[in-house]
């Protein structure tokens, strides 16, 4: 016990004696929070619209000021070329080209169905679903106006239809701010715990310092921990300085159990923290190191769920984020920050990020070796 | 010399693939004595030594140090051996005090102890005015000193000493000399290998190896003797040069 506190001391004083990382451990979280929380959005605004109008109506210039008046279009561009739109949409000038043929206003006085075509760049193919479902909403609505000038009718009572009403929950505003925030925390508190101690390892192994301790009588365990814990505490602090800018800057609700939340991000830093370790007892120099932990790293975030959802990916993939422990505090995250989910609600996700954050550690441990 | 055997190598062979690094050392260092392990470049010394302190695994044969087997009892050896390395490695981001404290604690020493020894190396090396100085910015010969003296701050049977000299300025290196006699009177065993065939002069006995074997082991005398040498430079020539040259 008093060996690792002797180490533990030891790198601590390594780490604040080193200007660059002290700073990095405190400028990361802000920085970090204030870029990627606010800019970090699925919500499409301002779409470019090219409007090709070949009717020039009363009608079709109804349906444009309708166009206009939505915070999701922005109608920059009006030729009558269909060539010229095309380029427009060829060099992303605009997102979508949308054509209302001549005739589009004596279809409609004369009851038969008007068409207009809109052709979407779909290259982003989340974006191009949500425009278009964008632009029906706002036809719908178009054609229960003209329904209602044409029957006179208050709505239309007389045909039977569910109407469906909605609440959302957890989220009213769907504020994306608040569905983003856990999962850069949890960013945040990765790259903390999973770079910084296998750096400082391999940094040892670099420099031959580590020689001098494995000639020494100090246990494996011991080391580890010693490397483990200093993190483990530097990592908190920054998810408590993440916490409070959330609060902060974005007013992000927290429903649940604070204490809950640390004890899970200790957990789970654990967890990185020995995989970085193990990492870094098989890496010679920190460039290695670097670039596995880097690929490691970009696996588990972009498969963790933070920016799609983790019920629809592959099948496999759900399978491989069972040992994914980002995709497991996310989760933890979200929950408890937003639902107020206790300690019973996250059960599954805890226990499975103990198993991780043990089995992590153990292989860290086992891989390290005092003797060649 | 018939002192206690504390280090027992039998038959050791240490390889690295197709390469035989140690080829069937055998050879004895008995307690107290200085002993010198001599040889040119990737003569095979730094792999010795380093199976000897437990860091490296041999490839077969029986080696005991401190009355402990390497391949079961490593850790049980680390008690009671100190080692520096050749390459400086003592935290370069600490300062003098800081090292000292550090593997005085590593080695269990209590805190009345731990401050005593410090306080004791820290005088016996001039090293006051370094004291909250940061390692990186001492000189080498200083460097040199202080890992010496931690590597026996917890009062080892046996150290090791890889070209603990290297670099080093001659009146560093005298000194740096006087601090193993001081170590080796206190009945500390001295493991050393060195360039410096002068220093080989000083040692109580010295082993010479060649392309992974020891091809000369005795005193200097009667190894100068033996090959009719007058320094153990001219002994050293004549049987370890490398026969490819």
């Amino acid at each position: 016990m008093r060996t690792i506190l002797f180490l533990i001391r030891k790198e601590f004083i390594q780490i604040f004696r080193n200007k660059f990382i002290s700073r990095a451990i405190f400028g990361v979280p802000i920085i970090q929070m204030l870029i990627l929380v606010p800019a970090v959005t699925f919500e499409i605004k301002n779409l470019k619209i090219c409007l090709v109008d070949k009717d020039m109506s009363a009608e079709s210039r109804a349906l444009i000021s309708k166009l206009e008046g939505s915070p999701f279009f922005r109608i920059p561009y009006m030729t009558f070329s269909g060539s010229e739109a095309e380029n427009l949409l060829y060099s992303n000038k605009c997102n979508l080209v949308l054509e209302i043929p001549a005739g589009f206003s004596r279809s409609i006085t004369s009851g038969r169905p008007a068409g207009i075509m809109a052709s979407i760049n779909a290259i982003n193919a989340v974006a191009a679903q949500l425009s278009w479902a964008y632009l029906n909403g706002i036809t719908a609505d178009f054609n229960k106006e003209l329904l209602l000038n044409k029957t006179g009718m208050q709505g239309q009572v007389n045909i039977q239809r569910i109407q469906v009403t909605n609440r959302y929950w957890y989220n009213e505003m769907l504020n994306y701010k608040y569905y983003m925030m856990p999962g850069v925390l949890v960013i945040l508190v990765t790259a903390i715990g999973f770079l910084l101690a296998g750096l400082n390892l391999v940094k040892e192994k670099e420099s031959g310092t580590i020689e001098q301790i494995n000639v020494t009588p100090v246990r494996k365990y011991q080391f580890i921990t010693a490397k483990m814990l200093p993190f483990l505490i530097i990592g908190l602090i920054d998810l408590a300085l993440g916490l409070s800018i959330g609060k902060l800057a974005f007013d992000i609700p927290f429903e649940g159990s604070l204490l809950l939340l640390f004890l899970c991000a200790a957990i789970f830093l654990v967890a990185v923290l020995g995989l970085g370790l193990f990492v870094s007892t098989f890496s010679r120099s920190q460039q290695q190191f670097m670039f596995v932990a880097f690929f490691i790293m970009i696996i588990f975030i972009l498969m963790s769920g933070i920016f799609t959802p983790y019920e629809s990916m592959p099948l496999w993939a759900q399978y491989f984020n069972k040992i994914n422990p980002v995709a497991y505090l996310i989760r933890i995250n979200r929950m408890v920050m937003l639902k107020g989910s206790d300690m019973s609600d996250i059960r599954t996700e805890l226990l499975s990020l103990i198993a991780i954050a043990f089995f992590f550690t153990l292989f860290a441990v086992r891989k390290y070796r005092k003797t060649a | 010399m018939t002192g206690k055997s504390v280090i027992s190598v039998k038959n050791l062979v240490k390889k690295f693939g197709n390469f035989t690094a140690n080829d069937n050392l055998c050879f004895e260092v008995y307690e107290g004595e200085i002993f010198g392990f001599l040889g040119a470049n990737g003569a095979g010394k730094t792999t010795a030594l380093r199976i000897l302190s437990g860091l490296l695994e041999p490839t077969s044969g029986e080696v005991t140090v401190a009355g402990y087997d390497v391949s079961k009892d490593s850790e049980k050896i680390k008690k009671n051996i100190g080692y520096m390395c050749q390459k400086f490695s003592l935290y370069d981001d600490l300062t003098v005090s800081e090292n000292i404290v550090l593997y005085g604690g590593i080695y269990g020493l209590d805190n009345q102890s731990l401050r005593e020894r410090k306080n004791k190396l820290l005088k016996q090396l001039r090293f006051e005015e370094y004291e909250t100085r940061l390692i990186v910015d001492l000189p080498l010969g200083l460097k040199q000193k202080l890992a010496f003296s931690v590597a026996i701050i917890h009062n080892p049977r046996i150290v090791f000493l890889d070209e603990p000299t290297g670099g080093v300025d001659p009146v560093t290196r005298r000194q740096f000399w006087e601090m193993i006699w001081e170590t080796a009177s206190k009945g500390i065993t001295i493991f050393v290998t060195t360039h410096y065939m002068d220093e080989a002069e000083y040692c109580d006995r010295v082993s010479i190896m060649s392309e992974g074997r020891i091809v000369a082991i005795d005193t200097p005398e009667n190894l100068k003797k033996q090959y009719n040498a007058e320094t153990i430079e001219q002994v050293f020539v004549r049987i370890a040069r490398p026969l490819k040259n």
